[in-house]
């Protein structure tokens, strides 16, 4: 490592570091994050789950969304219409996304994420947690 | 009269220079608070200022607790109670908790009467010690053949701890353990004849209680003056007369030559010598060993220089002990009381007609480093000098045999080995040998007489360390002067370091101020009026002796015709001569 | 790097390590690597997450999963469930002992929520051997910003008005401190951390030493600057060698990567660390002894004046500071001292770390803002007392505090508050007691502590101290006497005026703490020879009540020196003379019949 001259590469290299730390910031502030909960249990898994979360992870780290952290979650139940994704957004009541692929992916980004609209495929809510 | 600070203390104003202590404010008033731990020798650059006895604390206006005076630096507006009731509680209260781990043996304790912490129990009327609690802590006692290390009775007062390291820098004591086991011990607690100790005593000097004390002789004396086949001969070094008198109430720096040897006498020696007579001799050995050395020296020859005296004990004990690789310079001569021994034993039992081993010497000394010189290299069964004890102890006999010195007359030192000039008795201050070595080697080396024997540059010292430069006919000879190891050490380094100053010659004494300042004197109790005092009586002395040079000295101009031929002779070496060896120890 | 999805925290504290947390991590990348998502899941050992009653702590993000009271055999469920299906594993969750349920995020965790994590923002949170960790969270950001936008006294002032105080003991305030080390001109100054935590009970500086060194290594960096000094140096004791390890390791990448050295930053400011071994001495944690004994000497306070700020480390002006004081100085320049100081009570500002322990749920290391109460650390943090047994006090402060009662129970803890109730701040050590603990036995088991740890300088404290603990001997004994209590009230006043430093002045703290709150429970030791608490087993007996006694012989034949006698079914009697109070009868009747008061 070439040592540090000055303030500005002091930040440039903090700015590198942030990324390897964020994650752990999100989770620490989760309640003020919008948080996308990807269903991972065996079926989830089954239907792609993995690539979407990862596409999740990817794609807004492509665009720099700051203000949303990716989790996963288990089984939420709706099996029929895995991959699951549940969206919340702080101060708002949940929503599940059914048979998630990459460009829904894409468009919960676009519109949810960044916009805070609600799109197409949502699943009604069945059951609440004990979080909750 | 920006520096001066304005405080009041039990409601007189005191104005003193900044950074004084309250209590050296509160001397300035004749407001006395008692001390213990604290001793302030700043002649010889020496405060110890621990503050860990805690007896001195004082109320000060404005602060949470109680301010130990010895050590809180006065400040603008402070204002001081030194005996409310709050301190006197306190002061009492940690008198108490000392003396609740201090032995109760006054009876048979060394310091009795010389004690401090005795003095501050009087003080304070302490009739019962309020303290429930009543263990001590207790260590080995350790007896070496000078001093004795009786570590139950220490209180922490680490004044021997700043004289050993500080001053002299020797290093032998620190404090060691924690809480109510910490003590003042050596290193890995061992013996102090397997330490770095120089036997100096100024240890026992400054301790105010009885944990230092020296190793006594006094009774072994008294049974060999009733043993009727003994010949007990006596020897006095010169610190002695000049500090023997307070003893008994003079003044500090009365002499009292003529009724010390009138009081050796009724004791019962039957010969009342005098060490001078042997520090006469010793200059006729060291002085030719100067001349000698510098003669070769200035023909080119490679020769170890400068010359280092060798009459102190404890300085031989540091060289041999922290400067092994500088053993070649000093003189090989033997100390003053070691050439008494030597030449009682031999010349006089002669002339006496009695073998060494019916001849008992004892040698009365400033010094504790001596009791253990007269042990080193010796037979156990006939050592030169068998016992050496200290002008306290001395002091201490004359009291016992029911006298007193001041109602004693004048009396003379006996002949032959009683006779002595005015150069052996400036022995006993710093700077004295050398200056008697220098009366001596100028007319040796010149060929003139020395009209003026004084040497102002020399004598201008009272303590420390001092570089003189003195004119020898063509030749300006480099002297170094020091008094306290500490000083000593300084002139050590400088001559490992090349001898940048050219000395010649250096005399070294390991008590600051010299042997007048000795372990064994009676204790100055931080008085160093005294120390002076009686350096001044020493020149008092010399200045009233008819023969002021050593070479000029009828007895041991006798002593060389009749016995050992010349300085340095085969003979003189035999007898008064010694060598050095490498000490390695803790 | 960019597809990682999920970093798994398992605590690398000593308390942690020392439950196997290593293996855990070893196991945990084996199975993860076995699952094929190393790429995705990133495992780290991080620093004490304080909740050490319940560790070894792992936890996950982004969820903030919790998982404690981890066996390195349980990362292959964790590994299985949670890191590839997503689904939490509901036992090593952490269980609300009130409410009875699982808590998986850690948000919800009574332990965390009334806490305020800044002098601890980074422990359990970053890899303290990575400094690009540190940098992402804004390391050294805030001694870039002094270098660059603050002159040396800027940085004071700001330091001033954040209000912030000493940690370690006294609250002394820190830019008070820092502006008289400056004032010194010399031609070398030193700043000095104090990692010599010595409190029995306290670890919150090993803590952060262990989890967030660098955070250190900057506040003296930015000591430095202000006070003038080009020398840095960490006296720690050695019986923290993973705090050592992780501070060298700090040292050597700040040094790699220029933030320590010359020209930081490309600033005229140079700036080193050396760390100084201490042998652990608790009077060392004391600055004059501290100095002394980073100079090699005996570890011995010295009289103040002279301060360290004027004659320190070899006589150079020195700024001694505690670790966690240290650890609040790099947010104070990032959040700004108005954030700062609007933390906490008017004289103290910002939070204070405490390490809870004894009588407690759960014991471990907290952060509270000051002005938090005691009644919230201990119900609401600490979750309550033990078994359900009766509060009775608590210990604020080490040896050199005093007990707290039921009465302090709402005062708000800030450092002026703890002395005014005649205990202290300290270092921030907290120790509950409840009704089973017996006051003078405490007040003695902290006075054979500072006996122990008295450097014997000074009269009061070598001998006094002593004193104390003999009498308070005595006194749990059944020996003492009422001449016995009014001795230790009159010693100890002696000690705290008399006493050298600190230690020393502050030793009698816990006899006068509980004297005052509990003089009646001395009283019955001394007058009726009965400990209330029945602790003091000299003071107790044993009786057997007839009415309950069956006559079994159980206790008879049980008792090992045959002071119990009776015919068999009928009550049976203890020889009161014969008894040596084991207890052993006691444990076995099956009766109840047993009792001791």
């Amino acid at each position: 490592m070439a040592k540090i001259k000055s303030l500005e590469e002091l930040k440039k290299l903090r700015e590198q570091a942030q990324n390897n730390v964020s994650l752990r910031v999100k989770g620490d502030n989760i309640e003020k994050m919008i948080q996308i909960r990807v269903a991972m249990a065996t079926c989830g898994i089954a239907a792609g789950a993995r690539e979407v979360m990862t596409e999740f992870i990817e794609e807004m780290d492509r665009q720099n969304i700051e203000n949303a952290v990716v989790t996963q979650t288990g089984c939420m139940g709706y099996c029929y219409a895995e991959p699951t994704v549940e969206i919340t957004i702080p101060g708002q009541e949940p929503v599940v996304y059914g048979n998630v692929d990459m460009d829904k992916v894409h468009e919960i980004i676009e519109k949810t994420i960044k916009n805070g609209e609600l799109v197409d495929g949502i699943i009604p809510v069945t059951h609440k947690t004990i979080e909750e | 009269m920006s520096n001066m600070i304005n405080i009041t203390i039990d409601g007189k104003k005191v104005q003193v220079p900044a950074g004084s202590t309250i209590l050296q404010a509160a001397q300035t008033v004749g407001i006395h608070i008692p001390t213990l731990c604290h001793l302030d020798l700043h002649d010889i650059k020496m405060v110890n200022q621990t503050a860990s006895c805690r007896i001195c604390v004082v109320e000060v206006e404005g602060r949470r607790n109680l301010a130990p005076a010895c050590a809180t630096p006065v400040a603008e507006g402070m204002v001081v109670h030194s005996n409310t009731l709050k301190v006197m509680e306190a002061r009492r209260t940690v008198l108490e908790l000392m003396l609740s781990d201090h032995p109760k043996d006054c009876l048979t304790c060394a310091k009795s009467g010389e004690c401090e912490l005795q003095d501050l129990a009087e003080l304070f009327n302490i009739r019962n010690i309020r303290v429930s609690g009543t263990s001590m802590s207790t260590y080995k006692k350790d007896i070496s053949p000078s001093i004795i290390r009786d570590m139950d009775k220490c209180i922490m007062c680490r004044r021997c701890e700043t004289m050993c390291n500080q001053v002299q820098t020797v290093g032998a004591l620190s404090a060691v353990n924690r809480g109510f086991d910490a003590v003042v011990a050596t290193s890995f607690e061992a013996p102090l004849n397997e330490t770095v100790c120089t036997y100096c005593g100024q240890c026992v000097q400054v301790c105010p209680v009885g944990a230092l004390t020296e190793h006594d002789s006094t009774w072994e004396v008294v049974e060999a003056l009733n043993d009727p086949d003994k010949i007990v001969v006596v020897q006095t070094a010169p610190a002695v007369r000049a500090a023997l008198g307070e003893e008994f109430g003079l003044e500090p720096g009365s002499l009292v030559t003529g009724q010390m040897a009138a009081a050796l006498r009724r004791l019962g020696f039957d010969y009342v010598f005098d060490t001078d007579f042997a520090a006469d001799l010793t200059i006729m050995e060291e002085a030719t060993e100067l001349v000698d050395r510098l003669t070769r020296h200035l023909n080119g020859e490679d020769v170890p220089l400068p010359l280092l005296t060798s009459c102190c004990p404890a300085w031989v004990n540091f060289i041999e002990s922290q400067y092994p690789e500088l053993l070649d310079i000093p003189s090989s001569a033997r100390s003053p009381q070691q050439m008494f021994g030597a030449i009682a034993k031999s010349y006089f039992a002669e002339k006496l007609g009695v073998r060494r081993d019916q001849m008992v010497v004892v040698s009365v000394m400033p010094c504790l480093a001596k009791k253990y010189e007269a042990t080193k290299f010796e037979d156990d069964n006939n050592q030169d000098v068998d016992y050496s004890i200290s002008t306290r102890e001395l002091a201490n006999l004359i009291k016992r045999m029911n006298m007193d010195l001041k109602e004693l007359p004048e009396e003379d030192f006996d002949d032959p080995l009683g006779e002595s000039s005015g150069a052996a008795v400036i022995f006993g201050k710093t700077g004295g040998v050398i200056e008697a070595a220098l009366r001596t080697a100028y007319e040796w080396v010149t060929g003139e007489t020395l009209e003026n024997v004084e040497f102002e540059d020399i004598r201008s010292t009272s303590y420390g360390l001092k570089v003189a430069h003195i004119k020898v006919g063509d030749l300006t000879l480099n002297i170094g002067i020091s008094s306290g190891l500490g000083n000593a050490r300084a002139l050590l380094e400088e001559i490992k370091a090349g001898n940048p100053n050219n000395l010649h010659a250096i005399e070294i004494m390991a008590c600051p101020g010299g042997c007048v300042n000795g372990g064994g004197q009676p204790y100055a109790h931080g008085d160093m009026k005294k120390i002076q005092a009686r350096q001044a009586a020493l020149y008092r002395e010399d200045c009233g002796k008819p023969i002021r040079k050593s070479h000029e000295n009828p007895s041991i101009k006798k002593l060389y015709e009749e016995y050992l031929v010349k300085p340095n002779s085969e003979k003189a070496h035999h007898l008064l001569h010694t060598q050095y060896t490498a000490k390695e120890r803790v | 790097m960019a597809d990682t999805k999920m970093h798994v925290l398992v605590c690398g504290g000593t308390g942690c390590l020392s439950s196997n947390s290593s293996d855990i991590v070893d196991n945990l990348i084996a199975e993860i690597k076995a699952a094929g998502m190393e790429d995705e899941v990133k495992v780290l050992k991080t620093g004490c997450f304080g909740f050490c009653e319940k560790g070894p702590i792992v936890k996950i993000l982004p969820d903030n999963t919790f998982y404690t009271q981890v066996k390195p055999e349980d990362a292959k469920e964790i590994v299985a469930e949670h890191i590839v299906k997503g689904r939490k594993v509901e036992r090593l969750l952490y269980m609300d002992p009130e409410k009875e349920q699982h808590i998986s995020d850690a948000k919800h965790m009574d332990f965390y929520k009334k806490q305020m994590r800044v002098a601890l923002r980074n422990c359990g949170f970053i890899d303290p051997d990575n400094i690009e960790e540190y940098i992402g969270r804004d390391g050294y950001q805030a001694l870039a910003k002094c270098l660059t936008e603050f002159t040396p006294e800027q940085v004071i002032e700001e330091v001033k008005k954040s209000g912030l105080r000493g940690r370690g003991g006294a609250g002394f305030p820190t830019g008070l401190k820092w502006q008289l080390a400056r004032a010194n001109d010399a031609d070398q100054k030193y700043v000095v951390c104090n990692a010599d935590e010595g409190d029995p009970g306290a670890f919150m500086d090993r803590s952060i030493l262990e989890g967030d060194p660098h955070s250190i290594v900057e506040a003296m960096a930015i000591c430095g600057y202000a006070i003038g000094a080009s020398q840095g140096r960490v006296y720690i004791r050695a019986e923290y060698p993973l705090a050592i390890k992780r501070l060298e390791n700090a040292i050597s990448s700040a040094r790699e990567y220029g933030l320590l050295g010359d020209n930081i930053l490309g600033s005229d400011f140079s700036f080193d660390i050396e760390i100084t071994f201490g042998a652990g001495a608790f009077v060392c944690g004391e600055e004059t002894a501290l100095l002394r004994s980073m100079e090699g000497n005996r570890g011995e306070p010295t009289t103040k004046p002279p301060f360290p700020a004027e004659h320190g480390y070899w006589n150079k002006p020195t700024n001694v500071n505690n670790v966690e004081t240290f650890a609040n100085v790099p947010v104070i320049f990032l959040k700004g001292a108005d954030w700062f100081n609007k933390i906490g009570t008017e004289k103290s500002k910002g939070t204070k770390v405490f390490a809870l322990a004894g009588k407690i749920n759960n014991v471990g290391l907290i952060e509270v803002p000051m002005g938090t109460t005691l009644r919230e650390v201990i119900y609401d943090i600490g979750g309550g007392i033990k078994n359900g047994k009766k509060f009775k006090a608590v210990q604020t402060g080490g040896p050199s505090g005093g007990c707290l009662t039921e009465k302090d129970l709402d005062t708000p803890i800030d450092f002026d508050n703890l002395v005014a109730r005649g205990s202290m701040m300290g270092s921030g050590g907290m120790i509950v007691m409840d009704e089973d603990d017996c006051m003078p036995s405490v007040a003695r088991f902290y006075l054979e502590f500072t006996e122990e740890e008295s450097c014997g300088k000074c009269t009061p404290c070598r001998i006094g101290t002593k004193r104390l603990s003999e009498l308070l001997k005595d006194i749990t004994q059944g020996k003492g006497t009422e001449e016995h209590v009014k001795e230790l009230k009159r010693i100890s006043q002696v000690i705290k005026d008399t006493a050298l430093c600190g230690l020393g002045q502050t030793a009698p703290n816990p006899v006068l703490s509980t004297l005052a709150a509990f003089e009646d429970e001395y009283m019955a030791h001394v007058k009726e020879g009965r400990c209330p608490a029945g602790k003091c087993t000299a003071l107790l007996k044993f009786f057997i009540e007839a009415d309950k006694c069956k006559g079994c012989t159980l206790c008879a034949r049980n008792c090992p020196v045959g002071a119990i006698s009776g015919e068999v079914r009928k009550p049976h009697a203890i020889d009161q003379e014969k008894c040596i109070k084991c207890g052993a009868c006691m444990d076995r009747c099956k009766f109840g019949a047993i009792v001791k008061h």
